[in-house]
């Protein structure tokens, strides 16, 4: 059992102070901006509650959240039981698991904006492996420049490509942590596959489940350099995730007050989801 | 068995297709590439290698690029560290109050402190400077190390501590030459991890950067804006970014499988 | 409820064994007979796991057979040759509930859900967790949670053999007599073939009717627990068994009499076999006594273990421990030691060279 100990404040002051310098003190200068209305200058005027009531109402807004759900649930629906599935099918021990385990982790190691363009010059109608195969072999008309659809599709299978291994890594390792006993168990006790699976190793897998489950969450709603860099959120607006309108409305318009509203309740959709995802993963324990 | 680890093998196969395809472009010459479609380089150059290398806005972005995230890396770890055994060994006001406000901090979307932070770090004097995005970098990578690491160090038994200290060991010493080494393979996870998340992290390292400190990552979009667009340039860059992350992830490769399993949720 | 035969079975986890030393398992053949209570004991990495896996069906034996009731199941997979085991960390299905548990075995066999329901109920009684049918197994104590994996392996009616591979392990040492008394009263009641893989020779002693005790893949002796502490057949098995173990002294053979430190030690009968390898006297610390005459010996150490005293002495360099009631020497003291005659054994190279007086009367 831990102690009580006051003085562990100590070693956490380090870690505190730090990630309050870079959490705290920008908080309240987007807090700050957005209650207020700026022309420069660093004149501001109070502004009060209506930078919120204007974004909540915003059309635009809602656009981009919505797909910004739609994005994310998508991802999640498509590399959660894919990558479960795949480490599954890996053997449990072996000379050549290190080298997948290698391979299947390079694309988590690239610059996210070199994932973007290295999907770009992969798709590129003419002259891309993907884009010629599709367009010349198969004869499918593909141009995500031009197309919502197929911008879609490329920014979702883009996205299987980069984080689908997180999934597979973590199963992974909740995997071989079974002991073989339950397997022989499971033999003995005349289980089928699907019941090996459903009682055995999903249970296990559970607990890394839910971190590969919020960690993909978290990630995949915070998104912002691979579509930007891929389709720049066109072709239109069909691929602006909130992240690239958020961006785009500070920096690219700097409407701050509206800008700093935005990232406030982006922020707290993004904490509301976490807690709501967390919290119904994790309800079984409590009793 | 040997027909189930088709699954792992097609994977794979699609996990390398697009790298295969950086690579290949790299070797291509710009008219190769315009000129259309080709599997494999017909006329292999170095010409873009040679341009990143010998053009110093080219190579020193690597330089800029391995240097904060380095020092992120080192700045998470070592205040990491303590936190972690204060929260692995120690119940105290808030803890867990503190633990879990630690996590959200890995949840703020990079977009929504991309201004601030440009402010901020204009306002202390250390915008354009390698420190501004190691420290900016800590948001998310000290919250990540804490949780790594208090998973692993939960696993070393409470008795390793008594035992240190009736043999008279002081604080300072037994952490540094007893507990550390034994959580040694989770100091490499959180570092990997660290140096993962800070290696490709774009946003905020762009903005807090301007000429002296630039990223690699943001070097690379200027092949968009000089003479066209130079795809063999951008494909050689592209690749050379992939090199760091495959060094230091064959260091821990018998680890990353057990990193994220120790953390607790 | 099968009479089980292993027919020279042998193992090597090696495709192609060549030297003996390449077998995890060397040459066995045994018979164990239905309903019967045995214990497989050996250090660890002495081939009992292997040989429980191979009986259970994880592991096809290199060569070999293995018989229920004369019928070759030696391919057979674990679900087909109806047995149950008791592994070292008890095994639960952590997200069923404690029913659930027992009733899986059933379920997968596709029993109806009144058998279920009756021999669930049946099993519950016996093992006294009727009280937690309804609880998440999850949350259940190790010893708890190893009755339920016990209890899994009883439910079936028609099983064969139930294999225990270390169960106690983890369990606490307040709790591992009552389970191991509850082990043995549920023996009593299904009259099931139950084996019980172990290290530890109480836990085998007191469950079992014959032990059979392995070392370094092979079968050093088979008998009752009387039998393996009365008479061990290999110097191993007198070591291993008994607390302190069998006391092992060096000697010579002179015209068929042992001779040890320059004296002549009463064995309990004639030397059958050609003595020329290594010959040892065994003899056990309990028949062991400190006397006005014999074999002189220096008291080393001195230990009071409770019902009686150890008393460790040194003769020409051998350790001898005799075990003594009442009054023990100080350490330091010269004693002599007498041996009890017809406990005395002779072994050549390990293995028991001498036959008892009577027994050999018996026979002529």
């Amino acid at each position: 059992m831990k102690t009580e100990n006051q003085k562990a404040w100590f070693f956490v002051l380090p870690v505190l102070l730090l990630v309050a310098f870079n959490a705290l003190i920008p908080m309240m200068t987007v807090v700050n901006y957005s209650v207020q209305e700026t022309f420069g200058d660093n004149v501001f005027f109070w502004q009060g509650l209506d930078w919120f009531q204007q974004i909540l109402r915003s059309e635009r807004f809602h656009a981009a959240l919505g797909r910004q759900f739609l994005f994310t649930f998508l991802i999640l629906i498509i590399e959660v039981p894919l990558g479960i599935a795949i480490a599954l099918s890996m053997p449990r021990k072996g000379l050549w698991v290190p080298v997948c385990l290698v391979l299947m982790a390079l694309p988590m190691l690239i610059p996210w904006n070199v994932v973007g363009a290295m999907w770009n010059i992969f798709t590129l109608p003419d002259i891309g492996l993907l884009g010629y195969f599709l367009n010349h072999v198969l004869g499918i008309n593909y141009d995500m420049t031009q197309d919502p659809l197929a911008a879609w599709v490329t920014i979702i299978t883009m996205d299987v490509w980069h984080w689908t291994s997180l999934v597979v890594l973590l199963s992974y390792a909740g995997l071989v942590s079974i002991p073989d006993a339950y397997y022989q168990a499971a033999k003995i006790d005349g289980a089928s596959n699907w019941s090996v699976f459903r009682f055995i190793q999903l249970p296990k897998m559970k607990t890394v489940l839910t971190i590969a489950i919020l960690l993909r969450f978290m990630d995949s709603f915070n998104i912002y350099t691979e579509p930007f860099v891929l389709t720049g959120g066109g072709p239109g607006n069909s691929t602006t995730m909130l992240s690239i309108d958020l961006v785009k409305i500070a920096l690219g318009q700097f409407d701050l007050g509206p800008a700093a509203a935005m990232s406030l309740i982006y922020f707290a959709i993004t904490l509301l989801v976490s807690w709501l995802f967390y919290t119904l993963m994790t309800k079984d324990d409590l009793n | 068995m040997q027909k189930r680890s088709i699954v792992p093998i097609i994977y794979i196969l699609f996990l390398m297709l697009p790298i295969y395809w950086l690579v290949a472009m790299s070797f291509k010459t710009t008219n190769e590439i315009l000129a259309g479609f080709s599997l494999f380089p017909q006329t292999f150059t170095l010409e873009n290698y040679k341009v990143i290398f010998t053009d110093p806005s080219w190579y020193w972005g690597y330089i800029n690029s391995i240097a904060y995230v380095t020092i992120n890396t080192v700045i998470s770890i070592t205040v990491a560290l303590p936190a972690a055994y204060a929260f692995s060994r120690y119940r105290f006001l808030g803890d867990k109050q503190l633990f879990f406000w630690l996590l959200t901090n890995r949840m703020a979307p990079a977009a929504v402190f991309a201004l601030p932070f440009f402010q901020l770090y204009s306002a202390v004097e250390l915008f354009d400077t390698y420190w501004a995005v190691a420290l900016a970098h800590c948001l998310f990578n000290i919250p990540l190390s804490v949780w790594i690491l208090e998973g692993f160090m939960g696993g070393v038994p409470k008795e390793l501590d008594e035992t240190a200290f009736v043999d008279g060991y002081s604080f300072p010493r037994f952490f540094a030459t007893i507990f550390i080494p034994s959580i040694k393979a989770g100091v490499g996870v959180a570092a990997f991890f660290c140096f993962m998340f800070s290696w490709v992290e774009l946003l905020l390292a762009k903005t807090l950067t301007a000429v002296a400190a630039k990223p690699i990552a943001a070097t690379m979009t200027k092949t968009a804006s000089s003479a066209g667009y130079e795809l063999g340039l951008l494909a050689a860059a592209g690749t050379l970014t992939i090199i760091p992350g495959a060094i230091v992830i064959y260091f821990v490769r018998n680890y990353i499988a057990k990193g994220f399993a120790m953390g607790r949720v | 409820m099968a009479k089980i035969t292993l027919s020279k079975l042998r193992h090597s986890y090696f495709p192609n064994p060549k030297s003996p030393s390449d077998y995890a398992l060397k040459e066995i053949d045994l018979d164990w007979s239905d309903g019967g209570a045995y214990a497989l004991l050996g250090p660890s990495g002495c081939g009992k796991s292997t040989l429980l896996n191979i009986i259970s069906g994880l592991l096809v034996p290199s060569e070999g057979q293995i018989l229920f009731d004369g019928q070759d199941v030696t391919k057979l997979p674990p679900d087909q040759r109806n047995i149950a085991q008791v592994f070292q960390f008890p095994v639960i299905y952590d997200t069923m509930s404690v029913y659930d548990n027992l009733a899986f075995p059933l379920r997968n066999r596709g029993r109806d859900e009144n058998t279920v329901r009756e021999r669930v109920m049946a099993i519950a009684e016996m093992l006294e967790v009727t009280d937690m049918l309804d609880q998440k197994a999850a949350g259940l104590s190790p010893d708890n949670k190893q009755k339920i994996s016990m209890g899994r392996g009883l439910v079936r009616e028609d099983v064969n053999v139930v294999m225990f591979d270390e169960p106690l392990t983890v369990i606490d040492p307040h709790l591992k007599w009552k389970l191991r008394s509850k082990l043995k009263e549920l023996h009593q009641r299904v009259k099931a073939t139950m084996i019980y893989v172990t290290h530890d020779q109480t836990e085998a002693l007191t469950f079992a009717d014959q032990v059979v005790v392995m070392q370094l893949g092979e079968v050093v002796q088979i008998g009752t627990p009387i039998e393996l502490f009365e008479r061990p057949a290999h110097t191993f098995v007198g070591h291993f068994i008994g607390s302190p173990g069998m006391n092992i002294l060096p000697c010579t053979l002179l015209n068929g009499a042992a001779r040890f430190a320059d004296h002549n030690i009463a064995l309990e009968g004639p030397i059958h076999g050609e003595a020329l390898g290594k010959t040892e006297i065994g003899i056990r610390p309990e028949f062991v006594s400190l006397s006005d005459q014999g074999l002189p010996a220096v008291v080393t150490k001195v230990s009071d273990v409770g019902r009686h005293i150890v008393v460790e002495c040194e003769a020409n360099g051998t350790r001898i421990s005799a075990v003594v009631e009442g009054r023990a020497p100080e350490k330091g003291t010269a004693v002599h030691l007498s041996f009890r005659q017809d406990m005395t054994r002779l072994y050549i190279d390990g293995w028991l060279a001498s036959t008892p007086e009577t027994s050999l009367e018996a026979a002529e």
